[in-house]
């Protein structure tokens, strides 16, 4: 597929690790975290990090919205569609995570829970219209990529005049996460994640743009690329970043511009100032509570926001105990650092959220890179 | 949960709906957030909306550039 496949070349793939190498400094060692799960998810499918050299180390962040879900939203997703009777519609990313009581999506369905997956969340507005006589809730999740087609259907629900649909809405902000991890001890005191700059996500940047990235190039000196999701765009984001922090720079720079300006989508960030406003606080898994790092549903659009409608309280819900997703999406542990990893936990049977989706990097690590783990052993 | 994918508008619809081409597999998805999209344009694909314009003399410029560090290694290796 045109503006797919040139950004997969092997070749092209092999020059570009070959001047990493060569411009990496051997005399030091370069940190960088991929915010993206997308990225996540090329570096390992690709085996992006194999053509690195040693020195130059990727650290996986929290930019994976399924990841980042904490148990008691999706409590109350459940609990909606158990107790309350409603048609729940849902990406199908969200419908493996566990929930409390051995629960998940997909687990209440089986208990006869009417819970639908969709690819758009036109499709559950179409739901709702077809069902007029039900309840029909929008489990709205993702960062701001995802958010103006939610903000785009509220309006039309509320232009369509229809009273049976509401949203629930999980939609969370890049820009307060990356703030979360820069200001982590982690990263300002203990210096256990040493961080040299950031791989830009590449699909939020194309809706909000590269300027809300400046603040973290200015205020806290780190480099900042923004990179397409092909393995191509990586690389070249990490030579990029490589450059920067050999000549002392930390600027924001754009790699995927065929995409992304430094205004990003003005249509879709009206549409949702419009319909959302920023929440005081949001749990995150991993990151905990976060100040000013998701959105609510405005005052004005009230009918449609499934908390109000059904007066749903959030309860917070402590994760399995030896599950590390916390500190994983922190960048303070790795996959394989887990107890459960791979043992208990697999993406057929996910204990934590980060072996739910593809994007996590425990499932990106199972998939693409746990038998690289192994030592292999000649037969004698 | 953000991937999205390049797809060409192969045909524009009501209500600001358009077909798309993905390498011969056809979808309708929606025009709403973007302005000036016309017939043959590429579009970033994610949930059913086209998110932004894409600008094929960018996309070509990278590309120049990804073969750039290859033209410099050779030079280096010789």
């Amino acid at each position: 597929m045109k503006y797919v496949d040139e950004f997969r070349d092997g070749e092209l793939a092999r020059t570009l690790a070959a001047k990493i190498a060569r411009d990496a400094d051997s005399g030091r060692s370069y940190s960088f975290m991929e915010f993206c799960g997308g990225h996540t998810h090329a570096i390992s499918r690709y085996g992006v990090s194999d053509l690195l050299p040693a020195n130059v180390r990727m650290i996986h962040g929290p930019g994976c919205p399924v990841c980042v879900l904490p148990i008691g939203r999706i409590d109350l997703a459940i609990k909606l569609a158990l107790e309350r009777g409603v048609i729940l519609c849902s990406y199908g990313d969200t419908l493996r995570i566990p929930a409390s009581e051995s629960l998940s999506l997909l687990k209440a369905k089986a208990r006869g829970a009417d819970i639908r997956m969709v690819y758009s969340a036109a499709d559950a507005l179409a739901i709702a219209q077809q069902n007029p006589q039900r309840e029909v809730v929008f489990f709205a999740i993702g960062f701001e990529t995802t958010t103006p087609p939610t903000a785009l259907v509220i309006k039309q629900a509320e232009a369509a005049r229809v009273t049976n649909f509401s949203v629930l809405c999980n939609h969370v902000l890049t820009p307060s996460a990356i703030i979360t991890i820069l200001e982590s001890p982690e990263v300002r005191k203990l210096g256990t994640v040493p961080l040299d700059g950031f791989v830009g996500p590449a699909h939020v940047s194309t809706v909000i743009g590269s300027r809300p990235y400046e603040f973290f190039a200015e205020e806290y000196r780190k480099p900042v690329v923004i990179a397409g999701f092909e393995p191509l765009d990586v690389m070249q984001a990490i030579l990029m970043l490589v450059t920067q922090v050999n000549e002392g720079r930390a600027e924001v720079e754009n790699e995927f511009t065929r995409a992304v300006t430094r205004d990003g989508n003005q249509k879709a960030q009206a549409l949702v100032s419009e319909v959302f406003e920023l929440r005081c606080s949001f749990e995150w898994r991993g990151l905990g509570e976060v100040p000013y790092s998701a959105l609510r549903i405005r005052a004005s659009y009230r009918l449609f926001d499934a908390e109000a409608r059904f007066g749903l309280a959030y309860r917070p819900v402590p994760d399995n105990k030896a599950c590390e997703c916390g500190a994983i999406l922190r960048g303070v542990k790795k996959p394989t650092d887990c107890k459960l990893f791979a043992t208990v936990c697999t993406p057929e049977n996910p204990m934590g959220s980060c072996m739910v989706s593809s994007e996590g990097a425990c499932a990106a690590h199972y998939s693409y890179g746990r038998f690289k783990d192994i030592e292999v052993v000649v037969a004698a | 949960m953000c991937l999205a994918i390049p797809a060409r508008i192969a045909e524009k619809l009501d209500n600001d709906m358009a077909l798309i081409d993905l390498g011969g597999v056809r979808k309708e998805i929606s025009l709403a957030l973007v302005d000036d999209v016309a017939v043959g344009d590429y579009v970033i694909v994610h949930v059913g909306y086209a998110l932004t314009k894409l600008d094929p003399e960018e996309a070509e410029r990278t590309l120049k550039l990804f073969a750039e560090a290859g033209m410099v290694q050779t030079e280096g290796a010789s």
